[in-house]
């Protein structure tokens, strides 16, 4: 990625614990480094935390991102923070206003590469309209933590028309996924130590704010239940929903949309597309009647481009997620249970 | 993936499967070597599709499954000295000892790292000189010749702080293990592709001679199992017991003579205990004399105290075809992934994980 804004100067190349103390460093780094670039009047403000006022029904959610390795191909660290704050915040149906960004930094990290993360922090809030508020920084002991950890909350507002709950899906309630599974994590693994293998896959992480709001304008709340597919992948979203419910799913294997290279590696590594990690992507769960029209209006997104209809919900096997095969069986899907570990032979 | 979509086929699937309905009349009992090709089974949804009367039960062939808690204590005890990289497939980490797994290990602070190859660790012993470096052999003779020249590329590297702690396994003996079973019920066998891929058909057909039992090597895809399958039918309604190749585009007569003979460089047969079964002679692999110096055992003079299996998983039975996992009173229950009484719920090839994940449904819906 081309970086958009020049790094200044800094009389320092790397982070010390000093940046931490709260003392003069901190007070350096943040002054030439954060504030300036991420500057907005609530943050300006340099208090304990941001006042604001918000009009209405609000969605709060907070996610803490320890991504290894922290730049991938595909992004960093930094955007996947706002975008996974952001996007969590979409699926509770609201429109994402405000986050908190804190870092927990490991010294030794150059500013070279924090440069670089507040940079696709900035570029990723302006595409997704939002604004950094208030946050920390903290600085641990060489070997205490991976780099860099951050953690984001955020606050929206709920669109007027949303009604996301899992209580409202219905039998008959068709599934639907916004593009291809398993793409992100497997961009992640492919350049894990130990593990690289030549790709040209990259992560798709991407904030889905502004795809929701359209869909939510325009569907309101036939549009039951939605859910990115984060950690545990798409198996661990359906099953949740299906035990909160009391519903089945029933998903068409041959309906997923995998990208073929992704395929490939989870194939190599032993994994199930189903249980690897995805950023950028999303679950909907729609009425029967608007489905079609749904997914229409999903591939004319920038966001949505591969977008299926996958399953249907049931009040055949209560809890259970059920698949037909490519080949036609059928087959449980589960939980994940602990890690996808790669296999021995 | 392109080369394997045309082993997806559903139109070749349903076909097969038309043909095996249609030439089975009377009851089979098949066992698919590899823990790879049950779940390929399962997770497919091909076991719903034979006729009621085929019954294919589960063979020993994960490997993680048939490691017995002596070995993996073995590996916990390593992890846990000062100074010790313990290296590992995957697979291993969440597998139960009588004390602890080597994930538990890892939390505790011992260095524990996953990799893909032996190779890995060599070069990680290079790059840690001061530290010894072990690298948990787990396998059959699929992973065996990989091992093994890990040791060779040692040796000739002059790098002495790397050894291996072998558990390696072996599928003939085994098979004549379970036929010479007085319980035995096997009708025929699939006989792991990959396996004979490295050590070619010859050791198949004295069994198939002596137990006349058919034995169709097999490959992993929806149609090669089904294949197989119709191959095993065939030559059981028949009367023949014939060691047959379906898995032809990767198995050749006398297998891959390379990897034959860098296993035979550093390798002897040895007598192998194996998780459930018991003692099966000259069904292992140990590193032999000449290379001792890189076999764990003798460079820490292992010598800990044998641990028992745990009485409560009926694994012995599941591998020798004489349960399915849903007989077992505990799976699902007292026995589950997240916390297991034995290794075929915890290894990605072992049948009761297969069973767990997959085919809940069989039983339940």
């Amino acid at each position: 990625m081309q970086l958009s804004c020049p790094m200044p100067k800094f009389d320092f190349d790397v982070i010390t614990l000093g940046h931490g103390s709260g003392g003069l460093l901190t007070h350096k780094l943040l002054q030439s480094g954060v504030f300036d670039i991420l500057k907005n009047e609530l943050l300006d403000q340099q208090h304990d935390g941001a006042s604001f006022t918000l009009n209405g029904p609000v969605a709060f959610s907070s996610d803490s991102y320890v991504i290894t390795p922290a730049f991938f191909p595909g992004g960093n660290i930094g955007e996947l923070a706002i975008n996974g704050t952001v996007n969590d915040l979409a699926m509770c149906g609201a429109v994402p206003k405000y986050l908190s960004l804190a870092f927990i930094i490991e010294e030794g990290l150059t500013m070279k590469e924090f440069w670089e993360i507040l940079v696709s922090i900035k570029e990723a809030t302006q595409k997704a309209n939002i604004k950094i508020v208030t946050g920390d920084t903290k600085v641990v002991e060489r070997g205490k933590g991976d780099k860099i950890f951050i953690n984001t909350s955020g606050i929206g507002l709920i669109h007027p028309k949303a009604n996301i709950h899992h209580n409202n899906i219905e039998p008959g309630d068709q599934v639907i996924i916004s593009g291809n599974v398993a793409t992100h994590g497997i961009a992640i693994m492919s350049v894990r130590k130990g593990l690289e293998f030549e790709t040209t896959i990259e992560s798709d992480t991407v904030n889905l704010n502004h795809t929701i709001e359209k869909l939510l304008d325009r569907f309101g709340n036939d549009i039951k239940f939605l859910r990115d597919p984060t950690r545990g992948g798409v198996a661990s979203v359906l099953n949740e929903v299906a035990e909160l419910t009391s519903l089945g799913f029933e998903l068409d294997q041959k309906n997923i949309p995998v990208d073929e290279q992704v395929d490939g590696a989870c194939e190599m590594l032993g994994l199930d597309p189903l249980y690897v990690a995805n950023e950028g992507l999303f679950i909907a769960v729609v009425k029967q009647s608007i489905a079609d029209a749904f997914v229409a209006a999903l591939r004319a997104d920038e966001n949505g481009a591969n977008a299926a209809i996958i399953g249907e919900a049931t009040t055949e096997h209560p809890g259970k997620v059920l698949m037909k095969s490519r080949v036609g069986g059928r087959r449980v899907v589960n939980y994940l249970t602990g890690e996808q570990l790669p296999r021995i032979c | 993936m392109k080369y394997l979509t045309e082993y997806r086929d559903p139109e070749l699937v349903k076909q097969y499967v038309d043909q095996i309905h249609h030439i089975t009349t009377k009851p089979w009992k098949l066992m698919e070597i590899c823990g790879g090709q049950t779940h390929s089974l399962v997770k497919n949804g091909i076991l719903d599709m034979l006729p009621d009367k085929i019954t294919m039960v589960h063979g020993p062939g994960c490997p993680v499954c048939v490691t017995p808690v002596s070995i993996i204590d073995e590996a916990v005890y390593l992890a846990m000295q000062p100074n010790v990289i313990i290296c590992s497939f995957g697979d291993m980490l969440r597998v139960p000892g009588s004390g602890k797994s080597l994930l538990e290990a890892k939390a505790e602070g011992a260095d524990v790292r996953i990799l893909y190859s032996p190779l890995e660790a060599v070069q990680l012993a290079k790059q840690n000189p001061g530290k010894e470096v072990v690298f948990f052999a787990v396998g059959f003779e699929t992973t065996a010749p990989a091992n093994a020249l890990s040791i060779v590329q040692a040796f000739k590297s002059g790098i002495t702080n790397y050894s291996i702690l072998a558990s390696h396994v072996l599928v003939p003996p085994a098979m004549e293990a379970l036929l010479s079973d007085e319980e035995n019920q096997i009708d025929a066998f699939l006989a792991a592709g990959h396996v004979c891929t490295i050590m070619g058909m010859e050791e198949y057909y004295p069994i198939a001679e002596k137990y006349k039992t058919p034995i169709v090597i097999t490959g992993f895809e929806p149609v090669d199992l089904l294949q197989g399958i119709l191959m095993a039918i065939q030559q059981l309604e028949n009367g023949t017991y014939k060691v047959e190749n379906q898995y032809t585009r990767y198995v050749q007569r006398e297998g891959n003579r390379l990897a034959k003979e860098t296993m035979e460089e550093v390798f002897a047969i040895s007598d192998r205990v194996w998780r459930g079964i018991g003692t099966i002679p000259q069904s292992g692999y140990e590193v032999n004399e000449q290379y001792k110096h890189y076999n764990a055992r003798v460079k820490f003079t292992l010598d800990l105290p044998v641990a028992e299996e745990n009485k409560e998983c009926i694994s012995g039975s599941i591998m020798k075809g004489l349960k399915k996992p849903f007989q077992c009173p505990n799976f699902g229950t007292a026995c589950k992934p997240e916390h297991p009484l034995g290794a075929p719920m915890v290894s990605s090839e072992g049948a009761c994980a297969a069973y767990y994940h997959y085919a809940a449904v069989v039983e339940q819906v």
